[in-house]
């Protein structure tokens, strides 16, 4: 479904990628791990084209999205959803306003029909009554529920998480970790997760790989990694500061 | 003396650059304007918040501009008794450079520190990424609005402060100086040629064009948090009232032959 092949990117003189590969199959939850710094949301934002790599290319469905032009990209998107770390929601217009942007926009439903398609996602992702409140009234859990109900309102095939716990409480991350279950069941679709949260990587995916200095450095199920021989992916997952990952540079 | 000429080359260098950008992005904006869907919604919003919600400071600057242009030229007249042409140079200078440079640098300093603390708002907590993984062209969705709302809505104002500063000229000539009515305005348009007005109007167009690109230039590609934006919005008022005033010089010895 999704092949990331040799991509390098670098950012001025810091090369972030450097020939990272990555192949997520059809109705997958892949999940990418690394630390900070590791080119984690550099990885995933060439994966929908926010980015254009300086080399590679990335296939969906065999189609190479680095080198199309902005009527192949918006339609190459069509088939993600993203949710961003912060929730990225626009914080101009209402909840259900911004759960069904799409549909508003570019579909040109109606509002009443498109009001009533929102509340139904809504309440997909555990939420009511939330409808006409506006984002800032929202607690961080609940924006990152209304922001996965935005990415889901269109029906997308693939679905990417940007950190989708880091800065909640464990109960509330535990919720999204099943909501991102409960996606993956219910609307069959791929997904690809960055996180350096270990319990939810565990919990969520299907193959988990690790991004270690801009390359792939290993892939396998959850409990291939659990273990691994690696001791750079042995640091990672025991969360560890001693080992061949150096944290601080004496 | 080689450290300075490193410094010279690199701000050149970091100036075309930028230049570059800003051009690029001027002729992406221009290219959406003529592309459906038409963001109706968005650009009526953005006229009321550069055109409307500027009106109250416009009023008031465009008033006691006119106000003391007439107070200072009629004392200083009086001394080789010119005071007859009060009238006249108030209505000039309103309307050839008056009204679309103080319009000018009062919506840089409103509105377009407006667009690029919300454009970089926008960009620093992801909404312009989400935007576009939305299908939506956050070019076309943010800038475009802002662009068509600055180029019509600056010429407006800047016909609002022409009329506006003539009557405040007005009040202090007739009610202060006893001046006769009929003579004020015999002496307005006397001398006032409807050029004056229609490339007055020209110059606050490039100057609302100028403020919108400018503003949302520095928004749109912050980056950094709070203080990036913070820069930005900084440097957006900064560099377009620049603009305006070097602009309106050239514009002027151009259009004004």
């Amino acid at each position: 479904m999704i092949d990331v092949l040799g991509l390098t990117k670098s950012f001025g003189k810091k090369q972030v990628l450097k020939g990272a590969n990555l192949r997520v199959e059809k109705g997958e939850s892949m999940v990418v791990i690394g630390g900070s710094g590791s080119g984690k949301s550099v990885l995933i934002k060439h994966i929908i084209g926010l980015l254009k790599p300086d080399g590679g290319k990335v296939l969906v469905e065999g189609r190479d999205v680095t080198g199309l032009d902005e009527k192949g990209l918006y339609e190459v998107r069509r088939k993600f959803g993203m949710l961003f770390q912060g929730a990225a929601l626009f914080d101009s217009m209402n909840v259900w306003e911004n759960v069904s942007f799409v549909l508003l926009r570019e579909r040109r439903m109606n509002r009443a029909d498109a009001r009533a398609i929102a509340i139904e996602k809504l309440k997909m992702v555990g939420l009511a009554g939330v409808e006409d409140l506006m984002p800032s009234e929202l607690s961080g859990g609940m924006k990152k529920r209304v922001g996965l109900a935005r990415a889901i309102a269109y029906e997308p095939e693939i679905l990417l998480y940007d950190e989708p716990t880091t800065g909640l409480d464990p109960i509330m991350a535990d919720a999204i970790n099943d909501l991102i279950i409960e996606m993956k069941r219910r609307l069959s679709v791929t997904s690809i997760t960055i996180t350096h949260d270990m319990h939810s990587a565990y919990k969520i995916a299907d193959r988990i790989s690790m991004l270690y200095l801009g390359e792939i450095i290993e892939t396998g199920t959850p409990k291939q990694i659990k273990n691994t021989e690696n001791p750079i992916v042995r640091q990672f997952i025991n969360g560890s500061a001693v080992g061949p990952i150096k944290v601080i540079d004496w | 003396m080689v450290r300075f000429i490193e410094l010279l080359g690199a701000y050149i260098i970091k100036f075309t650059e930028e230049l570059g950008r800003v051009l690029l992005l001027l002729g992406n904006t221009t290219r959406l304007i003529f592309i459906p869907p038409f963001e109706a919604k968005s650009i009526f919003k953005q006229m009321i918040e550069v055109g409307i919600k500027s009106l109250p400071v416009v009023l008031i600057t465009a008033v006691f501009t006119g106000m003391v242009l007439a107070l200072q030229s009629y004392t200083g007249f009086k001394r080789f008794g010119a005071e007859s042409m009060v009238a006249s140079v108030v209505a000039l200078s309103m309307t050839r450079e008056l009204g679309p440079v103080l319009t000018g640098l009062i919506v840089a300093g409103r509105a377009g520190a407006a667009m690029a603390a919300e454009l970089g708002t926008m960009r620093v907590t992801e909404q312009i990424d989400a935007l576009e993984t939305l299908a939506a062209n956050p070019v076309k969705y943010l800038i475009v609005p802002r662009f068509i709302a600055g180029m019509i809505m600056l010429p407006a104002l800047a016909v609002v402060t022409d009329i506006v500063g003539i009557l405040g000229g007005y009040s202090v000539t007739v009610g202060l100086f006893g001046t006769s009515s009929t003579t004020y305005w015999k002496r307005t348009w006397d001398y006032l040629k409807m050029d004056d007005i229609y490339y007055g109007i020209l110059k606050a167009c490039f100057f609302g064009g100028c403020i919108a690109m400018i503003s949302c230039y520095r928004g749109f590609y912050s980056e950094g948090g709070a203080e990036g934006v913070g820069k930005a919005t900084t440097s957006a008022v900064v560099l377009s009232s620049m603009t305006i005033l070097i602009s309106d010089y050239f514009l002027s010895a151009w259009l004004f032959k």
